[in-house]
């Protein structure tokens, strides 16, 4: 007979997770260790030149961080994942393993607030440089490449602005160019949306957001999609050349189709150090087994606030990819048929003063930096995660000064509707 | 029903994977950063009698075992060829196993390796094949290991984990089919 194919709700909570070898818990025991004892000296000496694989520090790995790892990994339809202590650590272990400094890569301008920063500054001091594109404009990302690219990177469903990246397009261009996907699946989470379905190479995760979905945990991913051909160009020889950290091992040749993860983690990971928690590891997994019904809740939610709001006098726009009207509705269609996402913009006629006052006066929704959490959130975008942008960039990025972004949470929409309107009023 | 090498069932891997004890290895490496050194290793480690063969270090020993030149020199049978060489060589190396005075029961092509008409060769003489796939990546996959570096092995269960016999830390064994339980 052949296998059967789990559903993603079934591997929401079954991938990775077999009952504990050692004590039958059924839940996934947090292993809240730093080390881990060696069977002699060369099992040891096996470890730390990945003859063998198995857990020496918790730096590098951790039995509750595997699982977490295995279930992203099987949700997105890659061959591997490596869990990291938050999305930001996780972007800075994937271009570690893929720049050297004088490198270019070429992002997307529609990205979370914070990654613009992350590029335009933290990176650069590892002299990696990044070149703008548009979303909107699949040309302007063949024009930003250079011999000096060594990768592509989009969200496929974009903060603030909930925009839905084309991402097939993107992908062919960064074929041609000889140079990896990555998309950022944050907003999405793999019950919307599977990048690697439509070309991607690399997905990142912030599993602080829908993917943990309860607001209480640090945590990022990375997963390899396990379809790049690491030693082709010789673009990338921290995975295509003889390391010197690992007795001359060529990573690629050695892990195949999962050396991207594995060189994130023996190479970014042990290096740069930003480890998950075991703890937040634990966290993330309990709710990644609800994350079936709290996506489709939470779209759910989205698309009632979004057409109320479509429909009230004091909003000049309502920017969610769910609303027919919508300039995304057919990308949606295509890349995240189950629902457009929870987060979204609108914009108000009163301008930067009405979107102050409406996050001030809020008394269910919460005000605050975050998204994807069981509560629904308000934020004013140019007064907080976007304003350390210029007003054009702000623009450029879907955070003007009248824009206010929602993250709507999986609580009665009804009452999420009834908070808005008294703020609004 | 003629196989499919595109996709194994997962029980037809686990049950080779369980029954052979003797594996030769064609194209064992001594270079220990070289994948068909690491595999004979870890296949060693998990209890497998492994025996390396490589005309270019016949006579010497790797990893504790004495390597031979060619599969008609091991002086006892085998249960399982693995196949360290390219889809070409393949075929002759298949068509030795078949000579042999007492027949492997698995021919098993390395990650890359596949030749289809070896394959029905061997099929036809009464022999299991399995084609492009690392018996080390499916023990961890059937193990529970793979999930260890984040790996996705397409398989869920309700069912525990099994230490492995070597009474080992970090070492898990494969337990049993369900319908054989």
């Amino acid at each position: 007979m052949a296998d059967r194919q789990p559903g993603f709700a079934t591997l929401s909570i079954h991938a990775g997770a077999q009952p504990d070898p050692a004590t039958g818990a059924r839940v996934t025991p947090i292993y809240q260790t730093t080390a881990y004892v060696f069977n002699d000296v060369q099992h040891a000496s096996d470890l730390f030149a990945l003859r063998a694989f198995g857990n020496i520090y918790t730096r590098i790995m951790n039995p509750t961080q595997a699982v977490l790892e295995s279930k992203v990994a099987a949700l997105e339809g890659g061959t591997a994942a490596l869990a990291v202590g938050s999305g930001h650590a996780a972007q800075l272990i994937i271009f570690h393993t893929l720049m050297q400094p004088g490198d270019e890569f070429v992002a997307a301008r529609q990205l979370y607030g914070g990654s613009i920063n992350q590029f335009n500054h933290s990176f650069k001091s590892f002299g990696w440089n990044v070149a703008w594109a548009d979303s909107e404009d699949i040309s302007s990302f063949e024009k930003a490449i250079t011999p000096k690219t060594k990768a592509i990177f989009v969200e496929s469903v974009a903060n603030p602005g909930g925009r839905i990246t084309d991402i097939a397009a993107i992908a062919k261009v960064a074929q041609k160019a000889g140079v990896p996907l990555i998309v950022d699946n944050t907003m999405a989470t793999p019950y919307l949306c599977t990048p690697f379905a439509h070309g991607a190479n690399i997905v990142v995760h912030s599993l602080t957001k829908f993917m943990g979905g309860h607001g209480n945990s640090m945590g990022g991913a990375i997963v390899d999609g396990g379809n790049f051909d690491w030693s082709k160009s010789g673009k990338f020889p921290l995975l295509s050349e003889p390391n010197g950290s690992y007795h001359g091992m060529k990573l690629h040749e050695t892990f195949g189709n999962i050396a991207f993860a594995i060189a994130c983690r023996v190479l970014g990971l042990r290096d740069l150090g930003p480890a998950i928690a075991p703890l937040n590891a634990f966290l993330i997994l309990t709710g990644m087994e609800t994350l079936a019904l709290r996506m489709q809740k939470h779209c759910d939610n989205a698309l009632e606030v979004a057409t109320w709001l479509s429909k009230h006098p004091k909003v000049e726009w309502v920017n969610y990819a769910g609303l027919p009207s919508d300039k995304h509705h057919a990308l949606q269609k295509k890349y995240a048929p189950r629902g457009a996402g929870a987060v979204f913009t609108f914009g108000l006629k009163g301008g930067y003063d009405a979107g102050v006052k409406a996050v001030s006066t809020v008394k269910l929704l919460s005000h605050l930096a975050n998204i994807g959490d069981t509560r629904s959130l308000i934020i004013h975008p140019a007064s907080t995660t976007h304003s350390q942008l210029t007003k054009e960039q702000q623009i450029k990025a879907g955070a003007g000064p009248d824009v206010v972004r929602l993250s709507i949470g999986i609580e009665d929409a009804a009452d999420i509707i009834a908070d808005l309107d008294e703020a609004l009023r | 029903m003629p196989m499919n090498h595109d996709n194994y069932e997962s029980d037809y891997i686990r049950d080779i994977l369980r029954s052979v004890k003797t594996i030769a290895m064609v194209g064992a490496s001594q270079n220990d950063v070289r994948p068909s050194f690491l595999v004979m290793k870890y296949l060693l480690d998990k209890g497998y009698d492994v025996i390396p063969i490589n005309p270019g270090l016949a006579g010497q020993t790797l990893l504790g075992k004495l390597v031979y030149a060619s599969l008609k020199d091991i002086p006892f049978p085998v249960d399982m060829i693995d196949i360290f060489r390219n889809s070409e060589a393949a075929g002759q190396i298949t068509d030795e196993a078949l000579s042999l005075p007492v027949k492997p029961k698995v021919i098993w092509m390395q990650l890359t390796v596949k030749n289809e008409a070896a394959a029905e060769r061997a099929e036809a003489a009464g022999l299991q094949v399995v084609m492009n796939r690392c018996p080390k990546i499916e023990y961890g996959k059937h193990s529970g290991e793979w999930q260890w570096v984040g790996g996705n092995a397409g398989l869920i269960s309700s069912r525990r984990q099994q230490l492995h016999s070597n009474g080992k830390f970090q070492s898990l064994g494969i337990s049993p089919t369900l319908k054989k339980d």
